[in-house]
């Protein structure tokens, strides 16, 4: 299978990069979920995280658990206070139109080497 | 920034932090310190993370049931306590708040995605001990260790 890195995920998912931390940080998995607690608990380092949060809690969240980036779906849009602490923690936030459904479906073939 | 594979044991590393009770967005404070302060000591990922997720899962609790709180933590050679004691409302039973799913948050925290009633099973899970003292009406206080290892991958 390629190498799929971060920036790969992000184009293939039409998002647009609000704060970018290692775009070449290889992504090894996906993590769907709203549960803050639950992302704590279940998600892998390299893991890209699909989310509809945006509130700034993402940011640390995603920074602990060592998580290789979070694209928020359904085209919410990221709050400011949350763009300056993800440029501050190096982590990659971006934004797409696509559901959390048609997200974590690109992302699953991406990672099955079923497209692209 | 990751720190050397070198961990000294004479080197203690301790930390304290205030938290206010309803600031969510202040969240992740103590963990992303914890984390960065381990790493950068020669401490695992691992045990990085799982110091640090403990912490969280505190810190939130405090923010989301509390007026306020502190959080401090010491670095010992082979271990990390943390220590988070609140003045919050105390906990009722501890048994039931253990128990996956169960959660007396309230409304404003379920919307930001917190109060699913993981917290103190994911800090029991993420430490190897983990202690609670609690009074109604007065508050809580929470100790945690995570024992700490260096090397693992890199």
């Amino acid at each position: 299978m390629a190498e799929l890195t971060a920036r790969k995920v992000i184009d293939s998912l039409e998002a647009t990069i609000a704060s970018g931390g290692d775009l070449e940080r290889k992504v090894t998995g996906c993590y769907v979920s709203d549960l803050l607690s639950d992302v704590l608990a279940k998600s892998n380092e390299g893991d890209l995280w699909i989310t509809q949060h945006t509130h700034s809690n993402i940011v640390a969240v995603a920074s602990v658990k060592g998580l290789a980036a979070v694209v928020v779906v359904g085209g919410n849009v990221i709050p400011e206070d949350t763009l300056v602490k993800a440029r501050a923690e190096g982590v990659t936030l971006c934004q797409s139109r696509m559901s959390a459904f048609e997200a974590a479906g690109e992302v699953y073939n991406l990672l099955k080497g079923g497209a692209g | 920034m990751q720190g050397n594979a070198q961990v000294n044991p004479d080197e203690v590393s301790e930390g304290f932090y205030s938290i206010r009770g309803g600031e969510f967005q202040d969240a992740g404070t103590c963990a992303t310190a914890i984390k960065s302060a381990l790493m950068k000591l020669g401490y695992s990922e691992e045990c990085a993370r799982r110091a640090a997720v403990s912490a969280f899962e505190a810190e939130m609790n405090v923010i989301i049931h509390a007026v306020a709180g502190t959080l401090n933590y010491m670095i010992d050679s082979d271990e990390i306590t943390i220590t988070v004691t609140d003045m919050g409302p105390g906990i009722e039973d501890i048994d039931r708040a253990m128990t996956e799913g169960f959660s007396t948050a309230p409304q404003w925290a379920k919307e930001k995605g917190w109060g699913s009633g993981l917290g103190l099973p994911n800090i029991k899970k993420n430490s190897d001990s983990m202690d609670i003292d609690t009074r109604k009406g007065e508050g809580t206080t929470l100790t945690v260790r995570v024992k700490l290892t260096t090397g693992g991958k890199d």
